[in-house]
């Protein structure tokens, strides 16, 4: 995690070219593809990538997820920004 | 090494796919064998694509195409195109030198995901001198912003020595100025040609442990610019490394050829049986070949290896640096300082000399 950036709710993530949510059954489900890198994200991150698709902003994937799991929104939109904000470190997403 | 039912106890990720042995540079840390594959043994574009679909069914889920310089095969295009089809995360490992702007857009075009390419120096004078090649460095940063122009990734890999492990900053502030993502500082694996020049690579004590806090000093220095991954100087550690994540558990390599090896340097190792693709699918080598189950797991390890803690983190260190330093493949790597040639490495890295390359030809 990272405290670097403030991330305001109307920004627009995206994976970055190089950057891919891949299905993959042999592994036992989806995985991040990055530059030599692989990761296996949990459901919650998952379902928060999934959303990153360059025109939803934050503030409506907060909505959706906030629905969707029935959970606060602010709680969730703190999740969200937290894991964009070390993904971005990371060169996963674009902001 | 079947759990029962079919199904594999280990899937490997990646897949190191060496192209070609060719390269136009003759770095002397290169990690080729010595004896160089011949062209005429080349495996053709169309095994390749067997091999890359093979390899995405057995759950592979990045290729690296490396070399040699990949750049040497001209049918790279269809290589690329047949890897993505697999599908696989398509890597290029590039020198930089001998790939040509057309070639890079129709490489792009094909669905290569990322680009890794090679500087020696961030001194253009020294990194050509280390390359064995004017002009190269020029030509290295000239393909490095066509990457960033089409929009590709772009990590860059520094390999660490003595003559340029005072300047990993500026190298450094090279990658971020070409616009890398990433950037990788690889201390250099005694191995294959690095081995053979190791009295005149290896650099002191004090240069790597200044060099090691200020490779922490760039990451927090550029922290949210620029990953910095770090591969350690493995002859001044404490703790060997887990080579390649454990023998025959995450990763293979088919040379150009079309032998199938748990680790690039894996032939150096006498009296293994590797198998080849052409004669079997990868399924069958992952699983089968005597060379992958030679040292898998942890019922092989010596001692003190076996009864360490550590034995699910490192799996008794390097198989091919146990068997160039002690004679003997199963022996614990000594890098380790529990194993029983630990002097040795400590001997080898306090012997330094400023002696002329050998040349990787």
């Amino acid at each position: 995690m990272s405290a670097t950036r403030s991330l305001s709710d109307d920004i627009t993530p995206r994976l970055p070219r190089g950057v891919r949510l891949v299905d993959s059954p042999a592994q036992g489900g989806t995985v991040l593809l990055a530059p030599e890198r692989v990761f296996k994200p949990d459901a919650i991150a998952l379902a928060i990538l999934e959303r990153c698709d360059g025109v939803a902003t934050i503030a409506a994937i907060a909505d959706d997820l906030a629905a969707a799991y029935n959970a606060p929104r602010e709680r969730v939109l703190g999740d969200i920004k937290a894991l964009l904000g070390s993904l971005a470190d990371k060169q996963l997403l674009d902001l | 090494m079947a759990a029962g039912n079919g199904q594999l106890l280990y899937k490997p990720l990646g897949l190191l796919a060496e192209l070609t042995h060719r390269c136009p540079l003759g770095c002397p840390y290169c990690s080729n064998p010595l004896a160089l594959d011949r062209r005429a043994d080349e495996l053709d574009t169309a095994t390749w694509a067997r091999v890359f679909a093979e390899a995405a069914a057995l759950g592979v889920l990045q290729v690296h195409l490396s070399g040699g310089e990949p750049g040497a095969r001209r049918d790279l295009v269809d290589i690329v195109t047949a890897a993505h089809a697999a599908p696989l995360y398509t890597n290029l490992i590039t020198s930089g030198v001998g790939l040509s702007k057309e070639t890079l857009a129709a490489l792009a075009a094909a669905g290569l995901d990322h680009v890794q390419i090679s500087i020696q120096d961030s001194d253009p004078a020294s990194a050509d001198r280390i390359a064995g090649y004017d002009g190269a460095h020029a030509r290295k940063t000239a393909l490095a912003q066509e990457v960033v122009q089409l929009g590709l990734p772009l990590t860059v890999n520094v390999v660490v020595h003595r003559a340029n492990i005072g300047r990993i900053g500026a190298m450094v502030a090279q990658a971020l100025a070409l616009g890398a993502g990433r950037v990788e500082i690889a201390h250099v694996q005694y191995y294959g040609w690095a081995l053979a020049n190791r009295a005149a690579l290896m650099p002191t004590r004090e240069q790597v442990m200044r060099s090691v806090e200020e490779v922490e000093a760039l990451r927090s220095e550029h922290h949210g610019r620029i990953v910095i991954d770090a591969v350690v100087p493995d002859y001044y550690a404490r703790y060997p490394k887990p080579c390649v994540g454990g023998w025959g558990r995450r990763s293979l390599n088919v040379t150009p050829k079309g032998r199938v090896l748990p680790c690039h340097a894996a032939e150096t190792i006498p009296g293994l049986d590797f198998w080849s693709v052409r004669e079997h699918s990868l399924a069958e080598i992952w699983q089968d070949s005597p060379a992958f189950n030679a040292f898998r797991g942890t019922d092989w390890l010596p001692q003190p290896c076996q009864s360490c803690e550590r034995r699910e983190i490192d799996f008794g260190g390097c198989r091919c640096q146990a068997f160039a330093l002690t004679g003997d493949a199963r022996a614990p790597d000594p890098v380790c300082h529990l194993a029983p040639a630990h002097e040795r490495i400590v001997a080898l890295a306090a012997a330094q000399a400023d002696e002329p390359y050998t040349y990787r030809r």
